[in-house]
């Protein structure tokens, strides 16, 4: 190895040759460059009438280029192509934010119309025109909500701690995969089935609140097993371990170890599947429809729910057509409020009911 | 855990004492996991039951007097055009999108971005289709009217262009809205299972960002993105109020995309029309609900294939 050691001290002059010194740019320019693409895009959306959408789209594709075009000459392919994906990956996420930030200025700006004390206080019985709320759709969709969510966590949740705590074989299997499966039936399906139930059951002509409830069961029970049980998986089994060591049977364990331990999480998740079926439509619309008046009794006759009074105001208005558009957007604008607000309650739920870790 | 059990020792079962409550609550788990399965075939049945007379009517008794297929024909059109627009325009957004989170985005407002994702999908859809018919349809008639006068010779755009822009484009494009963050939410989830591993050999040979997740991401979570594209898929085909609200539906079967005349959606049709439906009219229209159980569930029962058997192996990594 060390046979020519008089040769190393000549190695350390700089020495033209295969070794190639790498270029890069300074830190801010690849930033540089992309502002210069919308600085232009503006100029060229000028040049051509301006409008905020072409200075977006021609800024955006311009910078891409600048910063490709800029990075190839200076730093080659392989950075170039990787600012390329950077570029493209963050657009992409723009562009998911554009829909985003839209629908919820439009219903904000034409729900507020509408979003006072009247909406409230009051239904739509004998009113044709102008004034009338949405009392009843409120009330309405709050009771089959509560209903559905009655019938469905029991059975959600027993499934779940079946599927963790004794589920084998080939019945665990199935059962995972067809619930798997459920989360996809279309929710139209779901109120079709109900329908075809309550009809099959009961005659031709039979309408109450239950049969939007059993539809809204169907598309929830799924959400709440996945979610129960990935929760309950969580678990520590030293836990379990403990329980029975102390002679504890089973199912008090499951019941007081194991499901307080979980508290947080199946609150969460309880929650969000009610947040998922707050706002269906289809199955409500041809199951329960709608009525002017106020119908409480979830077991006899029509109710009005808030997504379909919404449905309704808008395709079918009367002779007042703005007033029944802006009930229309105030509805949609106070089922947003529910979603939104039985989202953040499930955020509060996990923060505060987390189970103390203690170290 | 922690030892084998001894070979020789009896298996203890016979000492387990099985009491009433334990016994009760294992029954009541175990018939909740059978009642789901049962309600499962429920809706099958009661599907086909209601749906028999309309698959064993005449054809003239049919609604549009041609018999099932043809009327039930347009509709699976609609639903799978609709569908597909969306799945192409949302798959390659919704990876876009879970690899800026995931990879891109600074660290500390990532998890905030996913969860302003995750907010379109709670926003209810019948509130999509106000936002559609309102916002988007308006603004797209232009371009409904551009391709008309540049991209008429592709028979997607045959024209002649909505002047309402409430077509089957702009119901794919809400669809794909809708579907968006169903699809981002099971890309971000394999993507950042990626095993840290592979990434930072990636890395530490030279690679660029890019690609490293070229050679070490996207092989690994390929079939995370197939299947998180099939449940879009399945659920841009169930999709109802959003279609019902914008398409002002109700033409023949056509694959010309910006016409005020397309066909509608199997769901939105059935929404539409039930309400008011009689006698065999409602029988037809649920036998149009069960054609589109059994198209939803067999794209879902793929897509669920698909995922479970990459768990299979994903433990080798």
């Amino acid at each position: 190895m060390s046979t020519d050691t008089q040769s190393a001290p000549q190695l350390s002059a700089p020495q033209p040759g295969p070794v190639r010194v790498e270029r890069r740019l300074p830190r801010f320019a690849p930033l540089g460059l992309f502002v210069l693409g919308i600085v232009l895009g503006a100029a060229l959306s000028a040049a051509t009438g301006f409008s905020v959408t072409s200075t977006v789209v021609y800024g955006v594709v311009l910078g891409t280029l600048l910063v490709y075009v800029g990075t190839r000459a200076v730093e080659g392919r392989r950075k170039a192509t990787d600012r390329l994906v950077t570029c493209l990956v963050t657009t992409a996420f723009g562009i998911a934010m554009i829909p985003l930030i839209s629908l919820v200025y439009t219903v904000l700006d034409k729900g507020l119309a509408r979003f006072d004390g009247d909406f409230f206080g009051m239904s739509m019985f004998r009113i044709v025109g102008e004034g009338g709320g949405a009392y009843h759709a409120i009330l309405g969709t709050l009771i089959i909500t509560l209903v559905a969510t009655i019938i469905s966590v029991p059975i959600g949740l027993f499934t779940a701690i079946y599927l963790v705590e004794y589920g084998t074989g080939r019945l665990k299997k199935a059962i995972t995969f067809f619930v798997d499966v459920m989360t996809g039936i279309p929710s139209i399906v779901a109120g079709l089935f109900a329908f075809a139930l309550f009809t099959l059951l009961f005659g031709n002509d039979f309408r109450a609140g239950i049969m939007g409830a059993v539809a809204l069961s169907v598309l929830m029970i799924p959400v709440v097993v996945r979610s129960c049980e990935e929760v309950l998986k969580l678990v520590p089994n030293e836990l379990r371990e403990a329980s029975y060591a102390l002679g504890v049977p089973k199912w008090r364990t499951v019941v007081k170890v194991v499901l307080p331990t979980a508290i947080a999480g199946l609150g969460t998740g309880i929650t969000l599947s009610v947040a998922r079926v707050v706002g269906e439509t289809a199955p409500l619309l041809i199951t329960v429809g709608l009525i002017t008046g106020t119908n409480l009794n979830p077991f006899d006759g029509r109710m009005a729910t808030l997504p379909v009074f919404a449905f309704y105001q808008l395709t079918q208005p009367g002779t007042a057509t703005q007033a029944f558009l802006d009930r229309a957007w105030t509805a949609a604008l106070v089922l947003i409020i529910f979603v939104m607000a039985l989202n953040i309650l499930a955020r509060l739920i996990s923060r505060f009911f987390a189970p103390k870790t203690g170290r | 855990m922690t030892a084998t059990k001894a070979p020789t020792e009896p298996p203890s079962q016979q000492r387990v004492v099985r009491r009433p409550g334990d016994r009760v609550f294992a029954g009541a788990a175990r018939g909740s996991g059978i009642f789901i399965l049962l309600v499962l075939a429920g809706v099958a049945a009661f599907l086909i039951s209601e749906a028999l007379p309309a698959l064993t009517a005449s054809s003239e008794e049919i609604p549009g007097g041609e018999g099932l297929g043809s009327y039930v024909w347009p509709l699976i059109v609609g639903t799978l055009l609709g569908a597909v627009i969306a799945l192409v325009v949302a798959t390659p957004l919704a990876v876009g999108i879970a690899l800026y989170i995931t990879y891109y985005a600074p660290r500390r407002i990532a998890a905030a971005m996913g969860y302003v994702i995750d907010l379109l999908a709670a926003i209810p859809s019948v509130v999509y289709g106000f936002w559609g018919l309102a916002v988007l349809a308006p603004k797209l008639v232009p371009f409904h009217q551009w391709t008309a006068d540049n991209l008429s010779w592709i028979p997607l755009f045959a024209g002649p262009a909505s002047a309402s822009g409430r077509t089957m484009l702009t119901v794919g494009l809400v669809l794909a809205v809708m579907i968006l963050p169903i699809i981002s939410a099971i890309a971000r989830e394999v993507f950042s299972q990626a095993p840290a591993l592979h990434r930072e050999a990636a890395l530490a040979l030279g690679a660029t960002r890019w690609e490293m997740i070229k050679m070490a991401v996207l092989p690994y979570g390929k079939s995370g993105v197939i299947a998180g594209a099939m449940l879009g898929l399945g659920r841009a085909l169930g999709e109802t109020m959003a279609v019902a609200i914008i398409l002002s539906g109700g033409g023949a079967a056509t694959i010309n995309l910006i016409t005020s005349s397309n066909p509608s959606t199997i769901a939105s049709n059935i929404a539409l029309r039930f309400p008011e439906a009689t006698g065999l009219g409602v029988n037809t229209l649920i036998a149009s609900g069960l054609v589109l159980f059994v198209i939803t569930l067999a794209v879902n029962m793929l897509a669920r294939w698909v995922v479970n058997r990459r768990a299979d192996f994903s433990g080798a990594n």
